[in-house]
């Protein structure tokens, strides 16, 4: 196989993910997979692959990468300022690269992560049903670390709808990034927080804090009290707001541990998980309560702004 | 029981509040006849509840909770004994000195009383390979550390509360450190890649010196 693109530069933390691997949950593996699961579906479609093919996750400070052959790739998610030999390259678009091309990134202007997805989905080591890099085992993906220089990129096999340069997601069905606003809802033990907690949880703005990464965001804000002895650990799920002791809530993301017994106050709704996703430490986040109807109605909103880029011929 | 959202997509299912035997069976015969429904992506038994990741396009929390409540009506089937695994522990993690102070217990005493029931595996999860086993003999129970460790070497055997636990992976940890074992836990080659599953019995002795 020729490789299509070399790793020139590796960014900060680029990793290959694809839907991660729920089906081992149960053997307490953390599910993973990417972050933003709407820029990595975008991105897929945008190239005619199927939407859960592997891409690269490139977190703040992106990659530098080139072209060995001819290949067509998308670039979405957080906006790292892209350019192709110097030029800045547009987003949300499928792109030719030829040989020689150089992908690179000038900067980050919005968001935390981009994804980047080629023609085919990107070859990468199968573990347990699933390419996406697992650090804590150092499995799947690139041999289950994040890219080094001198890595060389492959295509998987070929897009199932092949398609062509110059397709776009339109800037109005794209993620609002900016609005750094979490929707959410009561979590199964909102009932042990007091009064005060459950008006401070959606009333005050929370900053990322430092140990956070992709297995869960450490928020620094006002503390909130928990009532009550402590759970029987039982199955998380992305998005949930837990409760330690201390009082500071942890917000789960992709590669969260598959249990445990804080208690969960709030759920994340799936559709404003991609805006989470787009979140470094130092940002600031705010919860804003809505009903589970209006999370579906949000929900079925990003899937047909994704079902615009199937099918349609490139 | 208790039926409640967990996110748009998930819901918890609370079948008690107490370690039990019986309830932890009950919630992994209701995981697994959940995980054959079509609108079920995902059903995940925990000590006493099950977590149920659902196709949002097939079910409601709704619909799928009067499912749950149907299924939990029925009988469980009989559970057949888990396998049995038996576990060789060298006692002497660096808080059994620790313990030994706390508790007002011989080494000697701890290691008996710490190898002397079957555990059962309630559940894996955490971080890939680890299973909680329970119940660890009341004469053992202390609450878990104010400072978690940031690091827990792999094999480390530990206790905490009505639990006790082997770390598969380094990792963080706040449970008490009272042994270790050559057992490997976590098999990433295998799948599933853990030893341990729900259901499990797990037994301790002392590793031959």
């Amino acid at each position: 196989m020729i490789p299509a693109l070399h790793v020139e530069k590796p960014g900060l933390l680029t990793t290959v993910q694809d839907l991660g691997r729920p089906n081992a949950i149960a053997a307490g593996v953390q599910p993973g997979g990417a972050m933003d699961r709407f820029a990595h579906a975008a991105a897929n479609l945008l190239v005619g692959n199927d939407p859960g093919l592997a891409t690269l996750e490139c977190t703040l400070i992106g990659p530098a990468l080139v072209a060995e052959q001819t290949c067509l790739i998308a670039i979405t998610g957080a906006d790292l300022d892209p350019r192709v030999n110097g030029a800045p390259a547009p987003m949300w678009t499928s792109l030719l690269l030829g040989a020689g091309d150089r992908l690179t990134f000038a900067g980050r202007r919005q968001g935390a992560r981009a994804y980047i997805a080629i023609a085919g989905g990107f070859a990468a080591d199968r573990w347990l049903g699933s390419l996406s890099t697992n650090l804590m085992t150092a499995r799947g993906g690139k041999q289950g670390r994040p890219l080094k220089a001198g890595d060389a990129l492959s295509a998987a096999g070929e897009a199932s709808k092949p398609t062509g340069a110059g397709r776009n997601l339109p800037e109005h069905l794209r993620p609002a990034y900016s609005d750094h606003t979490l929707h959410a809802f009561a979590g199964p033990h909102l009932k042990r927080l007091d009064a005060e907690g459950r008006h401070r949880l959606y009333s005050s703005p929370y900053e990322i804090g430092r140990d956070s990464d992709r297995m869960g965001y450490r928020l620094d804000g006002p503390k909130l009290s928990i009532t009550g002895e402590e759970l029987l650990s039982f199955g998380l799920v992305a998005g949930a707001v837990q409760v330690p002791r201390g009082g500071l809530p942890i917000l789960l993301m992709a590669d969260h541990q598959t249990a445990g017994g804080y208690p969960v106050v709030a759920t994340v709704v799936s559709a404003s998980l991609p805006i989470a996703a787009q979140l470094l430490p130092g940002d600031q986040l705010q919860l804003a309560e809505i009903t589970v109807a209006r999370a579906q109605k949000m929900r079925q909103a990003l899937a047909a702004a994704l079902e615009t880029l199937r099918g349609e011929a490139g | 029981m208790r039926i409640q959202p967990l996110g748009d997509t998930a819901l918890l299912a609370e079948l008690g509040t107490r370690l039990d035997t019986a309830i932890n069976t009950r919630a992994i015969a209701l995981a697994a006849a959940l995980k054959k429904r079509r609108d079920v992506r995902q059903a995940i038994a925990g000590y006493a509840s099950v977590t149920v990741h659902f196709d949002p396009d097939l079910a409601t929390h709704e619909s799928l909770a009067a499912a749950i409540k149907r299924l939990a009506a029925k009988r469980p089937p009989m559970e057949e004994p888990g396998r049995l695994h038996r576990i060789p522990v060298t006692y002497d993690g660096p808080d059994i000195a620790d313990v030994i102070e706390r508790l007002k217990l011989s080494r000697e005493k701890i290691i008996e009383i710490h190898s002397r029931p079957i555990y059962r595996v309630f559940l894996v999860g955490f971080v890939p390979g680890w299973a909680y086993l329970g119940p660890l003999p009341e004469e053992l129970q202390l609450p878990r550390r104010d400072v978690p460790r940031t690091q827990v070497p792999a094999g480390s055997v530990a206790i905490a509360g009505r639990q006790s636990g082997i770390y598969p992976l380094p990792s963080p940890g706040g449970w008490h450190l009272i042994g270790r074992t050559s057992v490997k836990l976590f098999l990433p080659d295998s799948d599933p890649p853990c030893l341990f599953r729900a259901g499990d019995r797990v037994k301790f002795f002392l590793a031959p010196a």
